[in-house]
């Protein structure tokens, strides 16, 4: 049991990390959210 | 509630506010009366005069009030600034007294007839008090205090409720009161970081749970889409705060009545959820809420947006997912299996990445208005301030590395580290948020005295430079002195000896701190004269609003 779990946390969770990665850098760095992160970034600095 | 300004009514928010504090006083009479020992006698009488007074406010809030708050006046948010307010006096107050605790107890070590003999002036009483203190009573107002400030403004919504707000502020300095006095008196569940004992634990469960829903709900009510990136660091520290806690404290009582209580694990396993609990506490309270207060308050201040947006979102999630595997590196040489400690240091090593990429989005902010550093000394607060985080996350990687652990653990370089990155780094962006808040928050044009606000930066800032150097000289010597063997193979030096040879980088270590509190009393003088004398700001248009002081 312990064996088990050592052995999937070690290999799988290598897996999920480089997936969940390489997930967030599509997200951010897709072309077509520039416009989207640009406006986000003002948020702070409008004023109402 | 709230949709316009109509007749008034006891809202049933407030009823059941009033009905559930007033339930809870009975309650803790009750206990009060059958305490099975003094602290929790103490504690419940604590109990029933807060809960008590929490009914008195809750009707005194609604005799003072005319209507209900409205939400939007002439279309603009009606943002709720008062319990904002509180949580920032309350940071001031909470400030002093822990870095006045901690300085004592830095004199306590280099002296320790300084411990007086008295049981509550004890180090081992007294550290809790200053750890406590410093980290969740002065951070953790600050923390609500910005993050209720900057989920309103980035959603351009009220936050909702009338008692609610004031009942997460107020619940949450009511749980510093139990917990501070309880390590005074001796109760203690001996978990660094988590030291309050269950019933203090499970009040603040409530009173954190009602946090994040006033946030989400907050969020809920934003006029954007999207979800500025401060708010998502925010919303990690509060949600993973809550696992953490409930995570780390499962406890069992030894009586309902008594102020005791044992953890349902034993040995190991408790060690690696304490330190689970631990490295995450510096992990998701010292660093993801502070990080929101980087990605609100340096945009602000220098009045350009954030350098990278996109950085910022492979900050967080890289951050996030990383920083909660890092714990196991406290454990290191321990009964903990190897491949864990292993996989602790790794992940230690990793979050270089992240941090480094957060430290340099923060700093590039103000590329285009570096002038901005020479002329305003918040400014030049928040940048030393991520420096100094660029700094501590390089330290702290390294000395999780096992082979430099070794010569490190148990040593006062850890405690150099530390607060290299408590001082340095949440104490000046807090700062830094402070001086930027209070203006806004009273409506003021300015900070009282920008001058002074350069005291602070340069007292401070030598206090902390003084504390590192010290504690880094005195951790590896005292580290070098524990592993030197004679040519017999006997360890060269007693262990008294070495308490000796670092008596001298005590005394510094204590006038460093000295510095850094009487930074700290510049500062509340300032926001006083701020609060107090500052120029009204004109009642112009939003637009004309000065951002930033030069």
């Amino acid at each position: 049991m312990y064996e088990d779990l050592a052995s999937f946390a070690q290999t799988w969770g290598l897996v999920y990390f480089v997936i969940l990665f390489a997930a967030v850098l599509v997200y951010a760095l897709w072309p077509s959210n520039g416009k989207r992160f640009r406006d986000a970034a003002r948020i702070p600095l409008r004023e109402d | 509630m709230a949709r316009s300004a109509e007749a008034k009514k006891l809202t049933l928010e407030e009823g059941f506010y009033a009905a559930f504090l007033a339930v809870l006083a009975l309650l803790c009479l009750v206990i009060a009366g059958k305490a099975v020992d003094q602290v929790m006698a103490f504690h419940a009488a604590v109990g029933v005069v807060f809960a008590a007074l929490g009914v008195f406010l809750v009707f005194r809030g609604y005799s003072a009030r005319s209507g209900n708050p409205p939400r939007e006046i002439d279309g603009r948010p009606n943002y709720n600034y008062g319990p904002i307010k509180f949580a920032v006096i309350a940071a001031l107050f909470w400030g002093v007294a822990g870095f006045l605790v901690g300085d004592y107890i830095a004199w306590e070590l280099a002296f320790p007839a300084l411990n007086l003999d008295f049981p509550l002036t004890n180090f081992g009483r007294l550290r809790p008090l200053h750890t406590s203190a410093v980290i969740f009573a002065f951070g953790g107002n600050v923390l609500l205090a910005t993050s209720f400030y900057v989920v309103q403004r980035t959603s351009q919504a009220r936050m909702p409720g009338i008692v609610t707000p004031w009942f997460v502020i107020l619940g949450y300095n009511a749980f510093i009161v139990i917990a501070g006095t309880g390590y005074l008196l001796g109760v203690t569940q001996s978990k660094e970081y988590a030291e309050p004992e269950w019933y203090a634990d499970l009040w603040l469960t409530v009173v954190w749970v009602v946090y994040l829903l006033v946030y989400l709900a907050t969020l809920w009510r934003r006029k954007d889409s999207h979800i500025y990136v401060a708010n998502w660091f925010y919303l990690a520290f509060i949600i993973t705060i809550a696992m953490l806690h409930l995570g780390n404290n499962v406890t069992v009582p030894v009586s309902m009545f008594g102020s005791k209580s044992y953890i349902a694990w034993a040995g190991v396993q408790d060690a690696m959820t304490q330190w689970w609990y631990g490295h995450n506490a510096v992990g998701f309270f010292l660093t993801s809420g502070f990080l929101a207060i980087m990605y609100y308050f340096i945009p602000k201040r220098v009045n350009r947006p954030v350098y990278s947006y996109r950085l910022s979102i492979v900050h967080f999630w890289a951050l996030t997912f990383v920083y909660i595997w890092a714990g196991p590196h406290h454990l290191h040489y321990t009964a903990l299996p190897q491949w864990a400690s292993t996989l602790g240091m790794v992940f230690s090593i990793v979050l270089w990445m992240p941090s480094w990429g957060g430290m340099i989005n923060g700093l590039m902010t103000l590329s285009g208005a570096w002038d901005k550093l020479r002329t305003d000394p918040v400014v030049r607060m928040l940048v030393v301030s991520v420096a100094f985080y660029g700094m501590s996350t390089f330290e702290g990687p390294m000395m999780s590395i096992r082979a430099v652990n070794q010569l490190s653990h148990y040593t006062d370089w850890t405690i150099g580290h530390v607060h290299s990155g408590a001082l340095g780094w949440v104490g000046f962006i807090s700062f830094g948020a402070i001086y930027c808040l209070v203006p806004w928050l009273w409506g003021r044009k300015a900070v009282y005295s920008l001058k002074l606000v350069s005291w602070h930066f340069w007292v401070a800032t030598i206090g902390i430079v003084l504390y590192i150097t010290a504690m880094w000289v005195s951790g590896i010597l005292q580290g070098l002195m524990w592993r030197a063997y004679t040519s017999l193979g006997f360890l060269e030096y007693s262990f008294i000896e070495t308490v000796a040879a670092m008596h001298p980088f005590y005394v510094i270590r204590a006038i460093g701190g000295i510095l850094f509190l009487l930074g700290a009393l510049i500062m509340v003088y300032n926001v006083y004269m701020t609060i107090r004398h500052g120029e009204a700001e004109e009642p112009s248009t939003a637009a004309a609003r000065p951002v930033a002081a030069e």
